[in-house]
């Protein structure tokens, strides 16, 4: 046995710099696309007005959220749980059919780093002069150019920090205190805490959240198998790579790899496709944009670097036996999972009644006798009327012979209204045995009978 | 602020804490002491061999995560000399819960104040037909008085009825508030020896729900028992019709405390009554006991 060589390791690798060069292409647009959709519902849902406040406006501090028509209270907190397994079952399902689409198109960290690359390219120019930049020295025009691309960036953040807020806060009481800069204490800490992290993961930290932070990137090889579809680099095709050909366009090798490291310059995470599927990359398809448009110009097929299957590459299957491979058994599983969840929360919510009632009973007396004989029980009714209208609702009672309201049977509550309604149930002598009685207590919107709601009670016949 | 009655817990708590913070300040400059002689000088190992041949690289961490830690280490004495936390130690700050509480209490009083002190500027019966001071003084029924009067005001045996037209010490407004501000204090003494035998107990009984009508009320023992009544009197009243300035009851109507049997009356004769509404004006404070009287008189005066 051996004692173990002394070895050199360097532990703590620096980050190096990466400056993606700008895809252009197919993917590229859909991108774009998804930055628009995502940006303008972010930015614009905030300012919409539905029943004369903020159509989307989750309000903290009476605890009601407002999604459009739609009112949650904190019993209906349910739904939170079921959007995050709609949330869950949808990336299982999106992961195991393209896989990392999500982190390559919708993800907010892709989004706003490329919304703060292309601002760096429009103030510091394209990829070559980035690094040009980067490299000389302390100069008049470096510290302008960089003073107003972090600017620039500021802006964004605060915009999207105060946007975040805006959630919370009803935006345009926001907009006014951004005027005078009379925001709340939370309100600074939130718009600046939320820009200073749009500001650090997209200006800065970039594909090192994807790389070493992001818990999704860690479970979503999971959901990977030989026939998700990946960026995947054609080897077979591409190698051995080399020079361009002027004659063939070919490299000079023989393979369709003209090792123009495109690829590689438009990599977000700075990873060269060619050597395999990396756990670095985030599927964002720059590279097949990038290799597409150089096998354009070399007048080569495209696809060298395309989404295709393990399975695929390996089979040379057609695209037809990829998109057929793709009902698997696991997809089918997750889209079923998915459609169950989907449809028992639309049905729950088409269901739910937006009137809720508890009946306390009064604990400090049983029951007590009234004339003739008569046996009175005192309750304590909360109602909920959590729709935004105003209703009168109709109290009943039932489950013994005779049992019936002594106190007045109509209530009012104004939207969004909780009030506690003391009721006397009075029940006539004789009916129902000694002791307790179950019995239920029913509320029913005189407006609209579908708004009813029934509670079980116990009514309590002293001896 | 301490609960314990022996300084024993107080100290072991504060060796434990002690303890604990010097620990993991132990442990950890034990562990940076575990370093690679260079930045990138050769990593040597734990020492660990495992399968004859697998060893574990002595990996150690980040300078600036051991600095984190540290930083953790100095919040907590930091904290600790601020916050109450050694035992029954203060802290620098004197901060607790109790004092929290009142900066709650009078931060919440600042903000709703001004509505209460305008509703106690009005006269109670304004007040009362006030429909927003009515939705308030509801809730403060059904906080601080529904635990014995009941959610609908209508009492428990030993507790009044607030909905009728009968009052111990009077149903005016101001007697109300006077009521609940300075609470009462009702008690019938236990007259079962100046009355004599337990048969004149019974006669005096019958003669009491006589006064009210009471079918249940025995004609001759009624006469027999009217004579000792005169030792009733004195509260009572001749007729039995009470005497609100002392809290007498009126004998003479319908409405009973305790219950208006035979058994029960006597039983109140034997033994007497002693009876507490607590104070609440030091509690509640007089502006929203004003609101809340008006509440009241209201259950018995149905303004609309």
């Amino acid at each position: 046995m051996n004692a173990p060589e002394p070895q050199v390791i360097r532990m703590y690798e620096a980050r190096q710099e990466i400056y993606p060069r700008e895809a252009k292409g197919r993917y590229a647009s859909l991108r774009w696309l998804c930055v628009w959709l995502t940006q303008l519902a972010f930015y614009g849902l905030p300012w919409l007005t539905w029943n004369g406040r903020q159509a989307v406006l989750f309000d903290l501090t009476t605890r009601k959220f407002y999604l459009f028509g739609l009112v949650l209270w904190p019993q209906d907190f349910i739904y939170l749980a079921a959007l995050l397994i709609i949330c869950a079952w949808l990336l299982f399902l999106v992961t195991a059919v393209a896989g990392r689409v999500w982190c390559g198109f919708a993800c907010p960290q892709t989004v706003y780093t490329e919304i703060f690359l292309w601002i760096e390219r429009k103030i510091e120019g394209p990829r070559s002069a980035r690094i040009a930049l980067a490299k000389q020295g302390p100069s008049l025009q470096k510290f302008s150019k960089k003073t107003a691309k972090h600017l620039a960036w500021g802006a964004v953040a605060l915009w999207t920090g105060f946007t975040f807020v805006g959630y919370f806060t009803p935006i345009k009481v926001l907009g006014a205190e951004s005027f005078t800069l009379a925001f709340g204490p939370w309100e600074w800490f939130w718009v600046l805490f939320y820009a200073l992290a749009t500001y650090g993961n997209a200006g800065w930290l970039r594909e090192q959240v994807c790389k070493y932070m992001c818990p999704y990137a860690r479970f979503q090889s999971s959901m990977f198998d030989r026939d998700t579809l990946i960026v995947t680099y054609d080897a077979k095709r591409g190698e051995p790579r080399g020079k361009v050909a002027k004659d063939t366009g070919k490299s000079v090798n023989g393979g369709s790899c003209i090792d123009c490291t495109m690829c590689v310059q438009v990599c977000p995470t700075g990873i060269d496709i060619r050597n395999g599927l990396q756990y670095e990359c985030i599927g964002c398809a720059a590279c097949v944009d990038a290799c597409n448009s150089v096998m354009d110009k070399v007048e080569q097929p495209r696809g060298l670097i395309r989404y295709s299957t393990d399975r695929a590459l390996a089979t040379g299957m057609s695209a037809q036996d990829i998109r057929r491979r793709a009902m698997r058994p696991r997809v089918l599983i997750y889209t079923a999972g998915l459609l169950l969840v989907v449809i028992a929360v639309g049905t729950s919510l088409a269901l739910r009644t937006p009137l809720k009632m508890d009946v306390i009973r009064d604990r400090g007396s049983m029951g007590r006798e009234v004339d003739g004989g008569a046996i009175e029980n005192v309750y304590r009714l909360q109602i909920m009327n959590t729709t935004e209208q105003s209703h009168r609702y109709r109290i009943t009672a039932a489950g013994m012979p005779g049992l019936a309201l002594a106190t007045k049977d109509e209530v009012t509550l104004a939207g969004t209204e909780t009030r506690a309604v003391p009721i006397r149930l009075r029940a006539p002598h004789g009916a129902g045995a000694t002791g307790s009685n179950k019995i239920t207590v029913q509320l029913t919107a005189l407006d609209d009978p579908a708004l009813t709601v029934k509670e079980t009670a116990v009514f309590i016949v002293p001896r | 602020m301490s609960d314990f009655t022996n300084n024993f817990w107080n100290l072991y708590i504060v060796v434990l804490t002690v303890l604990g913070v010097l620990g993991c300040a132990v442990l950890l400059y034990s562990q940076s002491k575990y370093k690679v002689a260079k930045h990138n000088g050769p990593v040597g190992t734990t020492g660990h061999v495992w399968d004859e041949d697998l060893t574990e690289l002595n990996t150690p961490m980040p300078r600036w995560w051991m600095w984190m830690f540290y930083l953790t280490i100095v919040f907590g004495i930091a904290y600790l000399f601020l916050y109450p936390g050694l035992g029954s130690y203060a802290g620098k700050l004197g901060w607790n819960s109790a004092k929290e509480y009142k900066t709650e209490l009078a931060k919440a009083d600042s903000e709703y104040g001004p509505l209460f002190e305008k509703y106690r500027q009005q006269d109670l019966k304004a007040v009362a037909a006030d429909p927003q001071a009515h939705a308030i003084g509801e809730r403060l029924f059904l906080t601080y008085c529904a635990q014995c009067h009941g959610s609908d005001a209508r009492g428990n045996k030993g507790f009044p009825n607030l909905t009728d037209k009968d009052w111990l010490h009077g149903g005016a407004p101001e007697t109300i508030k006077q009521t609940i501000m300075n609470g009462r204090h009702g008690v019938m003494p236990a007259m079962g020896a100046a009355l004599g035998s337990d048969k004149d107990i019974e006669n005096v009984a019958h003669y009491v729900l006589s006064l009210s009508g009471s079918a249940a009320s025995d004609p001759i023992k009624s006469v027999f028992g009217k004579s000792k009544f005169s030792a009733c009197m004195a509260c009572h009243g001749a007729g039995g019709v009470g005497n609100q300035a002392m809290g007498a009851p009126n004998l003479a109507d319908k409405t009973w405390l305790y219950g208006g049997s035979a058994e029960t009356i006597m039983e109140t004769i034997r033994k007497g009554r002693d009876n507490t509404m607590p104070a609440f004006g030091d509690f509640l404070g007089e502006s929203k006991v004003h609101v809340l009287s008006a509440y009241v008189w209201s259950l018995s005066n149905e303004t609309k």
